[in-house]
């Protein structure tokens, strides 16, 4: 398992219970842990998505730091605002932290993305992933996988395109730091939050966060399936510095077969054999690919 | 100092003089000018602002929104199609009560491709919340960019700096460049302490149910009764230091006019120079330019209109199926008054609206009782 470096429990807490999210939700966890990792100094900026729920109504708001809501398709163009503001006023020292989901950072939001991140803005953007909208009730999303079952891919017409592969186009922005991580894994999921807050310029986090209601898993089960997604392969942990190095953050012992994490979830109970024994191949030959990139045998 | 510039070159100084410090923008014929020459004086440390190339308007204006959540003072100009873009922000920026500034140089909307001129774009903004101030000249422009800073920033609402493609952003005109110092005095550094900071723990935008929303929108609408006093006061203010002020409307011979023309813009020029014509062969005519659109002036516009027996409305926009915006708006606000408006449409996409042609209008008012139709269509063949 992952060396325990840092000690999460040692830092303050910048999210308060209160909050709106359902029981089990991982972007819940996930924002728990990054702001434990960058701190009181850091403003945060979330476009439409779950967490425009999650972080209360008016005039309440479940973050100890400031928050600004913003339009679906703004979360970077929004932060290169606020970063450029604070490098006016000479604020100096304060992260700046875009939140979105994976509808807002695949889809919508992805063409300020990438002009941010071509532009190599000194923001952390975070695309907490529940592979598809949620918070409109469990509609595809780019970022939804083969096979999967939501509202807009039902029986007979299941997610059929496989997901986006955001890293490696964030990556070959050539961007300092590109990032995955799992709430399941919560050191290494802080340890690259607190790296990103240390590197200038333009960070970007793919954090694995589960949805029980979408991923049709009782809600008690969120961290058992979410960390199934990297012991099978499904969902590796690694890191990209600067478009080139590659590395491993986490290993499997011996990496089980997919089918138990397919299993676990309801949203894929419709999965006939030979499509998990193509997952099963799809998720080797990717494993094969990063192995080769991070130079590991 | 007097130079001779161009509109959007003049909006350029504006910003500079104004210390803008942030400013993003996105490339559109014809306002590129504004911004090409905002990242010269960049890059020649004339102005010290944050100068953001983004890959389109809406992430212009979005860059702006944040800006200015956080208290800084933000820029950006576009046109049409980008103006069109950015439309959802637009509500944003407003009813967030962020005070940007943004020149918007009107272009005509496709389909076909038109670069050349047409109000239509800014106007159809006029639900978002955002002021509307229409200029009618590079001086004009130089200084409302300058005055809408002030405005802004002490109503908290963004304004729109809007003029004419071509006809003046293309054009070059003597402009006086005021000092440095003078501007200073007159616009001090932003002073917004609801800004966000990163050392408060606040929430911009926050899920407002039917509980909180309705007053959030009727105290915007309130705060909007108090910007033509504001304006008043901020211009007049720079009237005072600069020896130039503009009002809400501008009159033209309309104290004994019989026949009052109301356009606005670039209009403001040729339309002056046929009433002087017409008074001449003894017709008494007026003309009213509008300079504020969003709040509608009604009042000084009402009281300017006082004297005239038939109201003419030159509008180079349309909404179609309702006829001219302009004409619009004055139907609107005369309620009762059963005296005839015409409603002239007139230099859409760029054609141009030749003095003959504005004359010709006045003829058409004076030769009867009332207008042939709701929406005429000046210069259109049939």
């Amino acid at each position: 398992m992952i060396e325990r470096t840092y000690s999460i429990e040692e830092e303050r807490e910048f999210l308060f219970p209160g909050h709106l999210a359902c029981q089990g939700c991982g972007a819940t966890i996930a924002m728990r842990y990054v702001l434990k990792a960058l701190g009181k100094k850091t403003v945060v900026v979330i476009p439409a998505c779950c967490w425009s729920i999650i972080a209360g109504l008016f005039p309440s708001s479940c973050l100890d730091v400031p928050l600004i809501h913003t339009a679906f398709e703004t979360a970077a163009s929004t932060a290169t605002g606020v970063r450029a503001a604070l490098d006016a006023q000479g604020k100096e020292g304060v992260n700046v932290l875009a939140w979105a989901g994976d509808g807002g950072t695949f889809d919508i939001g992805f063409q300020a993305l990438s002009g941010a991140a071509e532009r190599n803005e000194n923001i952390l953007y975070c695309c907490y992933d529940n592979e598809a909208y949620m918070n409109t009730g469990i509609q595809r999303s780019s970022a939804t996988p083969i096979g999967a079952w939501t509202t807009t891919t039902q029986k007979g017409a299941l997610e059929d395109r496989p997901k986006k592969d955001i890293i490696s186009i964030m990556a070959a922005h050539g961007i300092p730091y590109v990032a995955t991580a799992n709430v399941a894994f919560p050191e290494d999921l802080y340890r690259k939050a607190k790296k990103a807050a240390g590197i200038k310029g333009m960070k970007f986090m793919h954090i694995l966060s589960p949805c029980p209601t979408g991923w049709r898993i009782p809600s008690s089960e969120s961290i058992e399936v979410a960390r199934l997604a990297t012991l099978t392969g499904v969902f590796p942990l690694y890191e990209i510095e600067n478009g080139k190095k590659v590395t491993i953050t986490y290993k499997p012992p011996q990496k089980s077969p997919v089918a138990g994490y397919l299993e676990s979830q309801g949203r894929f109970r419709l999965m006939s054999d030979d499509e998990k024994r193509l997952i099963q191949r799809n998720v080797d030959a990717f494993w094969k690919t990063l192995m080769k990139k991070a130079k590991e045998k | 100092m007097k130079k001779v510039l161009m509109g959007n070159f003049a909006a350029s100084h504006g910003v500079r003089l104004a210390r803008a410090q942030v400013v993003s923008a996105y490339p559109i014929t014809p306002q590129t000018h504004v911004v090409e020459e905002l990242s010269a004086m960049v890059a020649r440390k004339e102005i010290d602002a944050r100068f953001i190339k983004v890959e389109s308007e809406h992430s212009a204006m979005a860059c702006c929104i944040g800006a200015s959540i956080m208290g800084a003072r933000a820029f950006t100009a576009t046109s049409s199609q980008g103006l069109l873009l950015m439309h959802e922000l637009l509500h944003w920026a407003a009813a967030g009560r962020l005070p940007i500034v943004m020149v918007a140089v009107n272009r005509a909307i496709a389909p076909g491709w038109n670069i050349w001129n047409e109000q239509t774009d800014t106007l159809s903004q006029r639900d978002t919340g955002w002021i509307q101030l229409y200029c009618s000249s590079n001086q004009e422009i130089l200084d409302t960019v300058i005055q809408a800073f002030k405005l802004a920033e002490a109503v908290k609402i963004p304004v729109m700096v809007i003029y004419d493609a071509f006809i003046l952003s293309h054009t070059y005109e003597p402009v006086d460049i005021p000092d440095h110092e003078m501007i200073d005095t007159f616009l001090p550094p932003p002073d917004l302490p609801d800004a966000l900071s990163p050392d408060r723990a606040q929430a911009f935008g926050s899920v407002t149910g039917p509980d909180f929303h309705m007053e959030f929108r009727m105290k915007f609408h309130q705060a909007y009764e108090g910007v033509r006093d504001t304006f008043n006061r901020i211009d007049r203010e720079y009237g005072s230091l600069l020896g130039r002020d503009y009002g809400v409307i501008e009159s033209y011979r309309c104290e004994d006019a019989e026949v009052i023309m109301v356009a606005a813009g670039s209009l403001a020029g040729p339309t002056r120079m046929v009433v002087d014509g017409l008074r001449e062969k003894g017709v008494k005519a007026g003309r009213i330019k509008l300079k504020l659109f969003r709040p509608f002036p009604a009042e000084e516009l009402l009281t300017a209109l006082r004297p005239a027996k038939k109201i003419l409305v030159l509008d180079r926009n349309l909404s179609v199926g309702t006829g001219g915006i302009f004409a619009h708006e004055i139907r609107a606000v005369m309620k009762g008054d059963t005296r005839p408006v015409w409603g002239f449409v007139a230099g859409l996409g760029g054609r141009d609206i030749v003095p003959e042609l504005i004359e010709s209008m006045f003829f058409d008012a004076i030769g009867a009782d009332a207008p042939v139709s709701g929406t005429i269509f000046k210069g259109a063949r049939l």
